[in-house]
């Protein structure tokens, strides 16, 4: 069922009627059973694996839970009877058994990500391998179905567990409650990756029909929608057609293809997080916010802190910190300083990690090379950047262009281009097409080409450049005003006429113009198939 | 915390360390300098920073980072 179904909208308004007609304190029950029904939709055997983890964690984390209790009433029992060597020593052992129970959740439900996302990639690559050394066999793929959103509740669920674990709260001892946080229906398919301590007051509360909130919530469905069908879904034609045919489009092609998935992308994604915050506010649910208007970041790792923020913060916290502060790490660290010096010996846990992180998030978007080569060039360009640091540090010093307007926009339109280059990975089939695709962006001189009628070539009409430009331009004329405060906050101070003319126009535009009239049906949101 | 003041001024020597209570929430210092500042507080105070204590509250000032590095010296 996709967002952009009619099922999908029929769902959502007998849910939402059900939702605020029944009894409060059962609203959460109804809010599981849809995620549940919404799930089945997708298919009925891939609720067995979200039932697999939710279970696992709920009685790993408990028993985590209990053991941490135990402890701690142990300790407070025993104070002034037990030394301070004893008491550090009952704390490491009980700590040591509330690992193990971690590693076994983390190892069985990245476990189950990891066979069924990475199985056929790895017997791709073993194949290759064989061929290379002319061995004739091949290895059989599996083809794994892969659930719905099983990258997003997995990585959501295993940081609740870690959380517990790290004592930031206690475990859930409802399976239900826990049920519901981690199949979370809006967010179940591409995210947010919320945090438990976020959304569990707001998950499980009651809420009464706010008119206000409500219609927030379905103005910012509206615009998802719009920045989704409207623009992502025109603009995957021209994609489509420029990565699909590299043969053909070469040269300044691969330019206006790079400029139109990073359009389409945003929309794309942006726009289901729209959606998925815009539903949640319906039903009185606050999400925590995944885009801080990431196209106006002045450097790469300004727009990391903006772009797909939870996914972000998520392997800072439970990946990045951990391995570059482990004690192994650190012994290697002062080893490396004695070895190479200081400079070198600081730097190396946080280039290791940075490494290990940045080839988790590649193939976290996908198993293949691409997606690989694309964290790794991404971890690169961060750590050459860190590097340039006192470079940059002294040249804005000298010079005092750092607050000038005109410098602030190279450096945003400097940055949109880095990751447009970057993100193409994402598009041509493998990472050679994608590296020949960059080299003929140099060789292949047919700048000319595209205004004499090159851009009518790739399936759009001048009525859907029409279209694009305008609704590209109201995005960016929208997210300018966001700088300042909330937009439909503005607007709600506006006369109620024209209000509701630009919600009518605005629902409109979504139904004429949107890309899903005859000969094509809406596509699936991109970010769902990671 | 004269200590920790020195070990602050060598990631940015710019910053008054003595007013400022939003090195995190006004990103002064970002991931990277929090590896290099536990690396550095694990040698200079002989402790072991859990990663748990890797949060914004801990390390927002000097005054933060220091009362993290009491309590974790009292507990060791």
């Amino acid at each position: 069922m996709l967002f952009t179904s009619y099922e999908f909208i029929l769902f959502l308004i007998v849910l939402v009627i059900l939702y605020y007609l029944m009894p409060k304190k059962y609203q959460w029950i109804l809010l599981l059973g849809a995620s549940y029904l919404f799930y089945a939709f997708a298919g009925r055997t891939y609720l067995l694996y979200i039932m697999a983890t939710t279970l696992s964690t709920y009685l790993i984390s408990n028993r985590i839970h209990r053991l941490q209790q135990t402890a701690s009433d142990y300790l407070k029992e025993s104070k002034g009877s037990l030394s301070r060597e004893e008491r550090k020593e009952y704390k490491t052992s009980m700590k040591k058994k509330q690992r193990r129970l971690l590693v076994v959740c983390l190892l069985l439900n990245f476990g189950i990500l990891a066979v069924l996302k990475y199985t056929d990639f790895t017997i791709a690559n073993i194949n290759s391998l064989l061929n290379l050394f002319h061995v004739r066999k091949e290895l059989p793929f599996f083809r794994f179905a892969l659930p719905l959103g099983i990258s997003f509740y997995t990585f959501q669920t295993m940081g609740y567990i870690i959380d517990v674990y790290r004592e930031k709260y206690s475990a859930e001892k409802n399976v239900f409650r826990l049920a519901l946080f981690v199949s979370f229906f809006p967010q179940l398919i591409q995210g947010p990756i919320s945090r438990f301590d976020d959304l569990k007051e707001t998950l499980y509360s009651e809420h009464f029909f706010d008119a206000r909130e409500v219609s927030f919530g379905l103005q910012r469905i509206l615009w998802g929608y719009f920045k989704k069908l409207v623009i992502a879904d025109r603009l995957l034609i021209a994609v489509n057609t420029i990565v699909g045919n590299p043969k053909e489009y070469q040269g300044v092609y691969v330019l206006v293809g790079m400029f139109f998935y990073a359009i389409e992308l945003y929309c794309d994604f942006t726009g289901g997080i729209d959606i998925v915050i815009g539903i949640a506010q319906v039903l009185g649910i606050r999400i925590q916010e995944n885009f801080i208007r990431p196209y106006f970041s002045k450097s790469i790792t300004e727009y990391w802190r903006r772009w797909h923020i939870t996914l972000g913060t998520w392997f800072k916290d439970y990946m990045f910190y951990p391995i570059s502060v482990s004690k192994s790490m650190l012994d290697l660290s002062k080893k490396c300083r004695k070895w190479f010096g200081n400079g070198i010996g600081k730097r190396i846990p946080v280039y290791l990690a940075s490494i290990i992180v940045w080839f988790t998030t590649g193939i976290w978007h996908g198993a293949a090379w691409n997606f690989i080569v694309w964290g790794l060039l991404n971890c690169l360009v961060i750590l050459v950047s860190q590097e340039c640091e006192p470079l940059y540090f002294k040249f804005h010093s000298r010079f005092s262009v750092k607050d000038k307007f005109w410098y602030r926009l190279f450096q945003v339109g400097r940055t949109f281009w880095l990751m447009s280059f970057l993100r193409t990975l994402d598009c041509y089939r493998d990472v050679s097409t994608t590296f020949r695709m960059y080299g003929t962006i140099f060789t292949e001189h047919n700048y000319g080409q595209i205004f004499r009628g090159g851009f009518m070539t790739f399936g759009l009409s001048l009525a859907d450049y029409i279209i694009l430009i305008l609704s590209v331009t109201l995005v960016l004329v929208v997210s300018l005003m966001q700088r300042s405060g909330s937009v439909r906050e503005k607007f709600a101070e506006r006369p109620i006429l024209l209000r509701y003319t630009a919600y009518f126009v605005m629902f409109l535009a979504v139904i004429l113009f949107g890309a899903y009239g005859v000969g094509y049906d809406a596509s699936q949101f991109i970010y769902s198939q990671f | 915390m004269e200590k920790i003041v020195e070990i602050l001024k060598g990631l940015h020597p710019e910053v008054d360390y003595d007013t400022c209570e939003t090195l995190i929430d006004d990103k002064i210092i970002d991931s990277f300098d929090i590896v290099t500042l536990v690396s550095d507080l694990s040698d200079e105070f002989d402790i072991t920073i859990p990663v748990e204590e890797i949060k914004p509250e801990n390390f927002n000032s000097a005054k933060a980072i220091y009362a993290m590095v009491e309590r974790i010296l009292d507990e060791e």
